[in-house]
């Protein structure tokens, strides 16, 4: 496969981990935490642990729009579809993940609720014009990269001059969610998280740009390399960040230039910026409730936005006690750390975010990488 | 630290008070292994049924052995390129006789039908399935319709089976893989699920990429008669694709499998298919490839008898069969990392056979 292949080039891969072998400092640890759900699936799919220095550790960080939704959400997005004139559509990742007392959009749907999965924002703006009598609800999830494409499903149900279509507003900003891990302890009193220096994002950069980093290395301190996606991409990038940590820097760093440029996609961030205001405050599965850490449409389009259509009022929902994801997702703890890892959380019966779906810290591990706790017992 | 028997998945139980049957029973993974434990196994009890295979080996009164299987169609779309439903109902139950090392002799079809089905398609589906049964030589001797209502089926449903008889001295089972044999594919993978997804219509993308499914019972004749005695098990990784089949056989067999992802056949157009979907070829359904355990003395015999048949031109050897208590699927990745190849949780594709 031309443009990806060269990306996966297992040759190339040994020479980037002998470099990254023979510059880390033996003294001392590195802990960099990814902090994109694709980025955690490239180190588990490729089995790229395996092929990093001992005293190296990836932690995998909140990055997964799927697992960062709170219970109360999921909550809110089942009851709407359970309502007899609502058609919800969704992308099918959302499917299985559970709200509070082990209900799903997969099981409504098996107790009748109308759910579509859908690949694109705009098969749910086709679906409500060839329904007319019934409300089309987008459950519009995601991080900036998802944001767009709700925003041009808004203009094109605006411009067809739809009455029948709304936008359940999830979308969640990352920035803020890397300074909330920064600055909250996973619990009162505990110490600050253990974090050398971040993969940034790819997918998103390429929307937002370089520039909204600048603050972790500027006043945390903490390097940050812009990553692809691809298992190259990463053993390139966390070299560069040994190299930043060896040399006591702490910079912006892009590695993905074939795809992100230091101003981003301003297209998207214009269009972006006319349809969706920031919220006071969202909550976070894993990390609890994060000033200014999300979306909703601004008022102007207050006849689409759902949560207004239908009065939909959260209720928070709590996850269960021995959930150890906060301190997960902060580099605290690792997945097998958890009493709930492997035992009641599994991919089939999550518990928490980070087993919710695979590009989940704890699902991830379970999924691909579980084996070597055994191995490390059995050496 | 969790000592390794700890770390066993929690198995939840069914809820058979207010439970519902939801999509992921039906995905072959490991939803749909509970669903059938928790309920049909636990109702039709016999040692026949717990043999677990895709078939049952029965003894005849007259001596020798018998295999029996059945399989329920459901695909959507009906028409796909390289097959339909027709094609696909006689190919899968061939199969699913031949994975015990069968001759299929008869196959049986049942077919239930929504009201205002056109004609047209019916005919179209029958006359592929007389083709399909024709060029196998393994005729469909008795059938059963049935008509439901607008709105209680899509389109149109196939159920068949199918009987064959085992050849004397060979015995296959899926509890059979021991530690050192050698694992075998015939072909590439995903072709099946690909070709499906891009017919769909909201997907929309087009590809050469035609369903492999094909009737694999001369493939397996001319596997027997190349290193019979030596093969412990045939299967065909259908829904769940290659991942779920090698999990079944590390659960049944009591053993973990060893596998190389740069061995593994997939064809380009399937890679990059899947990379645009975001779904991993290991996963994929296939319909006309297998999967072989055997004597690794025998394995390269097998290879090249598999390579001289036309179903099996691009086999592989991909991997071997390891003493592992925890049974797990265990991959070199092509980038030269290693990972676990897990069951798929949920599903990846709806309705692809």
């Amino acid at each position: 496969m031309k443009y990806v292949d060269e990306y996966r080039d297992g040759a190339l891969a040994r020479r980037i981990a002998d470099t990254i072998a023979a510059e880390v400092v033996c003294e001392r640890s590195y802990a960099f935490m990814e902090f994109c759900g694709g980025h955690t699936h490239a180190i588990s799919r490729y089995g790229i642990e395996d092929m990093l220095p001992p005293g190296l550790r990836m932690i995998h960080g909140p990055g997964c729009p799927v697992c960062v939704l709170p219970v109360g959400r999921i909550d809110d997005a089942i009851r709407l579809a359970r309502s007899p004139a609502v058609t919800l559509c969704t992308y099918a990742d959302m499917m299985r993940v559970p709200g509070s007392k082990g209900g799903s959009l997969l099981k409504a749907k098996a107790a009748g609720a109308d759910i579509r999965m859908i690949y694109s924002s705009l098969d749910a703006v086709r679906i409500a014009e060839a329904e007319p009598g019934r409300e089309v609800v987008f459950f519009a999830i995601g991080f900036e990269t998802t944001t767009p494409p709700t925003a041009i499903a808004l203009r094109a149900a605006i411009a067809k001059g739809l009455r029948n279509f709304s936008i359940f507003c999830n979308h969640v900003l990352t920035p803020v969610a890397m300074r909330a891990i920064l600055e909250a302890p996973a619990e009162p009193g505990a110490p600050p998280v253990a974090i050398d220096g971040f993969v940034g994002p790819a997918h998103v950069s390429t929307v937002i740009g370089m520039a909204p980093y600048h603050e972790f290395a500027e006043t945390y301190r903490k390097p940050v390399v812009i990553a692809g996606f691809e298992p190259l991409d990463v053993m390139q990038a966390i070299l560069m960040l040994v190299r930043q940590v060896n040399t006591q820097r702490a910079e912006v760093e892009n590695q993905y230039i074939r795809a992100v440029t230091a101003a981003g996609n301003l297209t998207a961030q214009v269009l972006c910026a006319e349809i969706f205001a920031v919220r006071e405050a969202f909550e976070w599965r894993g990390l609890g409730v994060v000033p200014a850490s999300a979306l909703r449409l601004r008022d102007a389009y207050a006849d689409y936005d759902a949560e207004r259509r239908f009065e939909i009022h959260t209720v928070h929902a709590d996850d269960n006690p021995a959930c150890e994801c906060p301190a997960i997702l902060r580099g605290r703890k690792r997945p097998a750390e958890c009493k709930l890892f492997g035992t009641v959380c599994t991919p089939e019966t999550p518990m928490g975010a980070c087993m919710v779906s695979s590009e989940g810290a704890c699902a991830a591990h379970w999924s691909y990488g579980r084996f070597r706790e055994h191995q490390r017992l059995a050496s | 630290m969790t000592a390794p028997s700890e770390l066993k998945a929690y198995r939840r139980k069914l809820d058979l008070r207010a439970g519902r049957v939801d999509m992921s029973h039906g995905s072959g993974g490991r939803a749909m292994a509970d669903l059938i434990t928790g309920i049909f196994r636990a109702a039709f009890a016999n040692k026949f049924l717990d043999q677990g295979n895709d078939q049952a080996s029965l003894p005849m009164p007259t001596g020798g052995r018998l295999v029996m299987t059945t399989d329920g169609y459901v695909v959507s779309p009906l028409f796909f390129p390289g097959g339909d439903i027709g094609s696909l109902a006689v190919h899968g139950t061939i199969n699913d006789v031949a994975m015990a090392g069968a001759k299929p002799l008869y196959l049986s079809a049942s077919f239930i039908i929504e009201e205002g089905f056109a004609f047209a398609d019916l005919k179209r589906i029958a006359d592929s399935m007389g083709a399909a049964s024709r060029e196998s030589g393994v005729p469909v001797v008795t059938g059963d319709t049935k008509v439901v209502e607008r709105g209680k089926a899509d389109g149109v449903f196939i159920a068949t089976a199918g009987i064959g008889v085992v050849p004397d001295g060979i015995s296959l089972s899926g509890d059979r893989a021991a530690p050192g044999d050698a694992v075998l594919i015939s072909g590439s993978i995903g072709d099946h699920g690909v070709a499906i997804m891009s017919s769909r219509e909201n997907l929309e993308f087009e590809t050469a990429i035609v369903s492999d499914s094909a009737a694999l019972h001369g493939l397996v004749a001319a596997m027997l008669d190349a290193a019979g005695a030596q093969i412990k098990l045939l299967r065909d990784p259908t829904r769940g694709g290659l991942a779920a089949t090698l999990n079944e056989l590390a659960q049944q067999s009591g053993v973990g499998f060893r596998i190389d992802e740069a061995a593994i056949p997939v064809k380009s157009q399937v890679a990059a298919a899947c990379e645009l979907l975001g779904l991993d070829p290991l996963f994929v359904a296939n319909e006309g490839k297998l999967v072989a355990v055997v004597d690794a003395e025998a394995a390269v015999a097998l290879l090249a008898a598999m390579r001289a048949h036309p179903l099996g031109r691009d086999a592989a050897i991909i991997g071997r069969v390891v003493a592992d208590a925890q049974r797990f699927v265990q991959m070199t990745t092509a980038f030269g990392g290693g990972r676990i190849v897990d069951w798929l949780s949920g599903e990846q594709l709806p309705r692809i056979c």
